[in-house]
């Protein structure tokens, strides 16, 4: 007798489908299980021998043999233990043979016949709807996610025994009336408030400019001046997630183990990757090709303190996820591309010691102090718009009150993103744009463009600088709600350029 | 090329033997070569080459200085030595210490006439800071377009942007190379080692072209700036500075020596203002060092930037008040962030500021009209 039973491994973000087939004719008693699988998924022979036994179900005395397929892709992990003890029952006529058909199933067995969560389960779910599956069977604790993915039965089980009841009939699937809403507009509960950030008006501003724009950021000051405690309150200055892009970003959580709250849409990421991190660690890669940090910050922003401490190879990978919002990693078996649209926040002491400049002790030698300063500004020079120097705010500042909270300043940022989606197209903004569009947007008014002229002469200002430059005023016009490029956005711009070092 | 045999023996035996002079003055490098070097061939190679010093004596034949005659005209060098009539007398001063020959690239011609009252060495730390920098350019540059020579050492940091500052002055300036005239070194600075020679200027130096430079070569070379103007300025200098050396061999010849006030907590700062309390001129401008040498109101130099209206003056104000951050200026002002921010980036596109990679603002020489004394 042979029965099949579907179920998922992961490659990258997604899910890909694997049938399991699984064959019970008589002979000496034996169970193989072949089609590349891994040391995790061969263990799963012990883990479903113990598992029929213990559900009340007879384990047969026969030549059992499994197969997964499609054979040339790589399986890993303990995810298929269900579906090949659901094959093998069916094979074995213990289970009826449309539960099989209208389930795909994905869970690990223990050995009492529990069945425990996997990672990933939302994107097995979008594939089990792709593929057109009725429903999927998947660990109690695993229901919430895959109940995120509409038009899909979801049969959360706790045991292996309930795989019998749900061929009888008896388990009902989770409810599909109310699928969790992402983030309500303006309630973005758990993210940490700007009002923390007290003082600093220059900061606070190069953070307005750069989530309204969507451009990436340096920040450059002593240690303690709170580069890290603004990076962190980046993500509640943006607009929350839209449906699609949060079932993205949560699905490319739970696949890194990452979810929230089981059943619960995932808020925008934000990561800060230790400077040791290694490349691959950075932007994905290994075999099977794994998502890196750049992929985990999906929809967020990736924090790397400390920028002149990374290495220049991690630097340089960061290109192409910059440029293309993805980043695509070529194995011999197959080529993956992981999606990676995220907001650069970089930041860095002013000189190796940190304290920058002589009048506070600084004492680097200059060869070390010029290393530094060519990195920063040669380091994905062209991909950050925004540079702001921060400093330890003045006392005044710090006895002062609450500063202004995320909210209000979201409110702004989302306004002026209409305004750039209106001009530009859906989901673009100003950050994106090539140079011929940024000649039609912004429209300089005399006083403006005059500035601009002389920041040429007077700054030295190269022609991608200059573009910057544009950008960012353009941006900083849209927060104003202003048509026209005014002199002062222009000037503001030119306080948050990216300076050469010396 | 004029040059006497004898004067060209002494240029060769000096590059021969500028690695055995490294080593004698080893550990103290500063006074001791200097007065290694006004020994005679004889006594000098005794003193630094110890058991090689007849080999070495008797490798500085004929043929060795015909062969580096011709190294200078292929090095596109020019050299004068002590008994041409175009060696700056200048540099007689220095008795036994002076120079023998001085080889050179450029035209010869401004070495020849360089009256010392009309060239001014301005030297200071490699490693300097923002506002260092910008006095270093603009007083170069205020000084070049008043018709001075400016005279420094090529090095990183104040030593280039003098040199920078002269050239876009418009005027002529002198570089004084530690090695060879035809080696740029340091060779971040390349680029102006080409331009110097183009635009009119000298890059000079005591050692024959293909020279490297030694530790012991930078004092020697200090000298030689030290001599050739009227007058020394300091521009940023710590506390144990190389140009507090160019500084003490002025003095040692009797020249004045000025210094840049710089603030009195920045450990940059603090040779220049030691000069200051010992007595060197205080230098705050171009027409300060014009005043001093030639005597006050001789000629001036005032350049008035641009009009600015009274925010940016305020603004201004708050800069020279110590206030370097778009924060820390809207704060003094009681002006909202984004305005201060306005205001900076005017100011610096007007001349009046700069800032570094930090985002610091720092003030120019630059003056306003309505500051006008």
């Amino acid at each position: 007798m042979t029965a099949v039973a579907r179920t998922f491994t992961l490659l990258g973000v997604a899910a890909h489908e694997v049938h399991v087939e699984v064959d019970v004719r008589s002979g000496l008693a034996a169970f193989s299980l072949v089609g590349l699988p891994d040391a995790a998924v061969r263990e799963s022979r012990e883990r479903v021998r113990a598992a029929v036994s213990n559900s009340g179900f007879r384990f047969p005395l026969h030549r059992i043999t499994a197969s997964l397929a499609p054979a040339d892709l790589r399986k890993e992990g303990p995810g298929f233990d269900l579906a090949i003890a659901a094959a093998l029952l069916a094979a074995s006529d213990q289970l009826a043979n449309e539960v099989l058909a209208r389930h795909s199933l994905a869970g690990e067995l223990g050995l009492d016949g529990s069945i425990r969560p996997v990672p990933g389960v939302l994107a097995m779910a979008e594939e089990a709807r792709r593929r057109g599956a009725g429903g999927i069977a998947v660990a109690a604790d695993n229901g919430p996610d895959a109940a995120l993915v509409e038009g899909l039965d979801v049969v959360p089980l706790r045991t292996l025994g309930e795989l019998a009841a749900l061929g009888r009939g008896e388990v009902r699937p989770l409810g599909r009336s109310d699928p969790p809403a992402p983030s309500a507009n303006g309630a973005v509960p758990d993210l940490p408030d700007l009002a923390d950030l007290r003082g600093q008006p220059h900061l606070r501003h190069a953070l307005e400019v750069a989530a309204a724009g969507r451009h990436n950021l340096l920040m450059v000051g002593p240690p303690g001046a709170g580069k890290s405690l603004a990076a962190r309150r980046l993500p509640s200055l943006l607009p929350p997630l839209d449906r699609p892009e949060a079932i993205e970003v949560t699905r490319i959580a739970s696949i890194c183990g990452r979810e929230p709250e089981p059943g619960r849409l995932a808020e925008r990421p934000f990561r800060a990757p230790h400077h040791t991190i290694s490349t691959a660690g950075l932007v994905g890669g290994g075999n099977p090709p794994r998502p890196g940090e750049v992929t985990v910050a999906h929809g967020g922003v990736l924090f790397l303190d400390e920028l002149g401490e990374f290495s220049r190879s991690s630097l340089e990978a960061l290109r192409q996820p910059l440029e293309e919002g993805q980043i695509t990693v070529t194995r011999v078996r197959h080529t993956v591309e992981l999606p990676c649209r995220f907001m650069l926040v970089a930041a860095s002491n002013p000189c190796p010691c940190g304290r920058g400049g002589s009048a506070r002790g600084c004492r680097c030698p200059e060869a070390s102090v010029r290393r530094y300063e060519a990195k920063l500004s040669g380091a994905l020079a062209d991909r950050i718009d925004i540079s702001v120097g921060v400093e330890q705010p003045a006392a005044e500042a710090l006895r002062s009150g609450p500063g202004e909270r995320s909210a209000a300043v979201r409110e702004r940022v989302a306004l002026a993103r209409e305004r750039q989606a209106a001009r530009l197209g859906a989901g673009r903004c100003n950050a994106d744009m090539q140079p011929a569009e940024t000649r039609r947007a912004c429209r300089l008014g005399t006083e403006a463009a005059e500035l601009l002229v002389r920041s040429h002469s007077q700054l030295g200002l190269s022609g991608r600088g200059y573009e910057r430059v544009l950008r960012v005023a353009r941006t900083v016009a849209d927060l104003d709600g202003s048509d026209r490029v005014g002199a002062d956005h222009v000037g503001q711009a030119l306080t948050l350029r990216r300076r050469a070092g010396r | 090329m004029t040059a006497c045999e004898e004067c060209l023996r002494r240029s060769l035996l000096l590059g021969r033997l500028a690695p055995y002079i490294e080593r004698a003055a080893a550990g103290e490098t500063g006074r001791r070569a200097p007065e290694l070097l006004a020994l005679g061939d004889q006594a000098l190679a005794e003193a630094v080459g110890g058991p090689r010093a007849v080999e070495l004596l008797g490798g500085v034949d004929g043929a060795a200085v015909a062969e580096l005659s011709r190294r200078v005209d292929a090095a596109g060098c020019r050299v004068r030595c002590r008994h041409d009539p175009a060696y700056p007398p200048q540099l007689r001063e220095h008795g036994a210490q002076a120079p023998a020959a001085l080889f050179a690239s450029g035209p010869p011609e401004a070495l020849g006439g360089l009256d010392p009252d009309a060239a001014i060495t301005v030297v200071g730390a490699r490693r300097a800071s923002a506002y260092g920098l910008a006095i270093a350019e603009e007083l170069a540059r205020m000084l070049a377009g008043a018709g001075m020579v400016v005279v420094s050492g090529l090095a990183n940091g104040i030593d280039s942007r003098a040199h920078a500052g002269a050239l876009d002055g418009g005027g002529t300036t002198i570089a004084v190379l530690g090695g060879g005239p035809d080696i740029p070194y340091p060779r971040r600075q390349a680029a102006l080692h080409r331009r110097i020679p183009a635009r009119g200027g000298i890059v000079l130096s005591e050692l024959p072209p293909g020279t490297a430079s030694f530790r012991w070569s930078f004092p020697a070379r200090n000298r030689i700036m030290a001599a050739l103007a009227g007058m020394t300025v300091v521009v940023e200098a710590a506390e144990r500075s190389g140009s507090l050396i160019t500084a003490g061999m002025a003095l040692d010849l009797g020249r004045p020596v000025g210094a840049v006030p710089g603030p009195v907590n920045s450990s940059m700062s603090a040779g220049t203002n030691q000069l200051l309390v010992e007595g060197a001129v205080p230098i705050r401008d171009a027409q300060d060092v014009l005043d001093h040498l030639l005597g006050a109101g001789r000629r001036t130099v005032r350049e008035l930037g641009p009009d600015l209206d009274p925010d940016l003056l305020l603004v201004l104000e708050q800069v020279e008040g110590g206030n370097a951050t778009c924060d820390a200026v809207a704060l003094a002002a009681q002006a909202p962030a984004h305005l201060a921010a306005t205001a900076l980036a005017r100011l610096e596109l007007l001349g009046y500021l700069t800032s570094d990679h930090t985002g610091r603002y720092s003030r120019t020489a630059l003056r306003p009209p309505a500051a006008k004394p």
